[in-house]
């Protein structure tokens, strides 16, 4: 086997490490602004923005790199089970990655707020003006970004039973790092 | 397919250990960050919970500021606040705004006599796209500083079970706490429950910052300022306020002069608890024209939240406490009055009674 059949590619690996810090950090900008009333409010809430319709742009991206370059197999003796977890949890977090920055733009559009990304940059509506609307999307919004973050905590589980328990190149076709 | 040496069992279980603190350590930052493991911690919800508290749950209303009115008209910009602000509104020319008359608390069939406060949001839709809203009040300080002292004086304005009456002794207690309610007080003292939204002037409390065109920041300021001034003492018509306005609308517009203040350098902008001094330049910088009304139930601002930090580029928030909890708190309020107008499960229905602890 050479490398570029074990490995993502390079620019899915860069892509996967930005998105992973991007979206983690995002996890916790969005728990914690809803939490506080303190100046940290406005500040995280100003980033929020800005940071979810770039990990719109990136997750488009990153799903046209993935269309392109087909990931290695995983491991032929990985059991059934955990091979159809794997790709579940894959597309899941696609799917999420792609849905919850367009929910998030939504829910603001339904709620009849501008959409600023910064003091003088606004996207348009993408939903029409309703409060009811609002409430529905502001919620999914909130749960789908739940998910998100049980949905990482398995992934980051089963990467690090990969590396450390399996210990099958699995982890090591992400960080491109070989110990041997 | 292996090609590492098979693991002890000793170190498999210590290797599952390590994984498992850290998906743990993550979860615990996460439930930290989220508030759920800081209870002392003062949230939204937390104040929201309390406004709820003290006044009750009404399906679908505001839960501060529940009973009001809506309003619309426009904005006429004279152009003098271009020198100090780069916002499209404030360009000479007309924004048409949708605004909300009030009274706090979270009764929404409050009598109108019941506080001697009235207030004024307003939403200004620039023909670019962005908004600026505003929700001010007729007295010229806040009773207090910071979210923290909110807080503390709603939970000693809480009704006691058992009279259904705030409990006087806490009340005096929470003021002899905070001094800084001094001005307020004072304010108090004198105001009457005004018998006309149109003959009150309305104070934005908070201070803000204006961007000029050259990126200069000016710390401003506003109130409006009515053209109307038979101001008498309302009747024995509990909702007198909204059948005041239905009369006044309907013989001609109402006005008001937007009037800005800019503080002279070391001015707090930090605490709405303290007037700028007196000779501060004002500038008078447009008029608003308020033309109709309608019901909040059925009206144009029932879905608007006056989140006070949803401004144009040419005005930004100062470092006042109080702003980024008002615009956590209205949010919160938001979600929860839209939740039940969505019938959302687990959320109060019209139809139930009204919860009056």
């Amino acid at each position: 086997m050479n490398t570029s059949s074990t490995s993502f590619v390079f620019t899915a690996r860069v892509l996967h490490w930005l998105m992973a810090l991007l979206i983690l950090s995002m996890l916790f900008i969005g728990i914690g602004m809803v939490a506080s009333v303190s100046e940290r409010h406005a500040w995280l809430l100003s980033i929020h923005k800005p940071l979810g319709i770039a990990i719109l742009i990136l997750a488009v991206v990153r799903l046209i790199v993935r269309l392109r370059n087909p990931p290695p197999p995983l491991p032929d003796d990985l059991p059934a089970v955990q091979k159809l977890a794997a790709h579940a949890s894959h597309w899941l977090l696609y799917v999420l990655m792609l849905l919850i920055p367009l929910v998030g733009w939504a829910m603001l559009s339904a709620g009849g707020y501008p959409v600023m990304l910064s003091h003088s940059l606004r996207l348009p509506p993408i939903f029409p003006v309703s409060g009811a609307a609002f409430a529905i999307l502001r919620h999914m919004h909130a749960w789908l970004a739940m998910l998100l973050f049980l949905t990482f905590l398995a992934h980051l589980g089963a990467a690090l039973y990969h590396g450390l328990i399996r210990r099958d190149g699995v982890l090591s076709s992400m960080t491109g790092y070989r110990p041997k | 397919m292996h090609a590492s040496p098979p693991l002890s069992d000793r170190r498999i279980f210590l290797r599952f250990a390590f994984i498992g603190i850290v998906l743990i350590a993550i979860v615990l930052l996460f439930g930290y960050v989220g508030g759920w493991l800081a209870p002392q911690r003062l949230t939204a919800q937390r104040m929201v919970n309390q406004l709820q508290a003290n006044a009750g749950v009404f399906s679908g209303y505001r839960r501060n500021h529940a009973k009001g009115v809506c309003v619309a008209g426009y904005f006429d910009s004279n152009g003098q606040a271009q020198a100090y602000s780069a916002a499209e509104v404030f360009a000479p020319g007309r924004t048409p705004v949708v605004g909300r008359f009030a009274i706090p608390g979270g009764n929404p069939y409050a009598p109108d006599s019941s506080v001697p406060i009235r207030s004024m949001a307003l939403r200004f839709t620039q023909s670019n796209g962005q908004q600026w809203r505003t929700g001010m009040n007729s007295m010229p300080v806040f009773p207090v500083a910071t979210p923290q002292a909110f807080y503390e004086q709603l939970v000693a304005q809480q009704p006691d079970p058992s009279t259904h009456k705030p409990d006087p002794a806490k009340v005096k207690g929470f003021f002899a706490a905070h001094p800084e309610t001094a001005a307020f007080l004072a304010w108090v003292k004198t105001a009457k429950p005004s018998s006309s939204f149109a003959t009150e002037g309305y104070w934005s409390l908070n201070a803000f910052v204006f961007v000029d065109a050259k990126g200069e920041r000016h710390a401003v300021r506003w109130r409006m300022v009515p053209e109307a001034n038979d101001a008498g003492v309302g009747g024995s018509n509990p909702d007198y306020l909204d059948a005041d306005l239905t009369q006044r609308l309907a013989q001609g517009p109402q006005r008001w002069h937007l009037i800005v203040t800019l503080a002279n350098p070391g001015d707090p902008t930090n605490d709405a608890t303290k007037e700028w001094p007196s000779d501060r330049q004002d500038i008078d910088v447009g008029t608003l024209v308020l033309t109709s009304t309608e019901p909040q139930e059925s009206g144009a601002c029932r879905d608007i939240n006056y989140d006070p930090l949803v401004l144009p580029n040419g005005i930004q928030a100062s470092d006042d406490p109080l702003l980024p909890a008002r615009s956590a708190a209205y949010a919160t309020s938001y979600l929860r009055r839209t939740s039940e107008e969505a019938r959302l499960p687990g959320t109060v229905q019209p139809n139930a009674q009204p919860e009056t602890k």
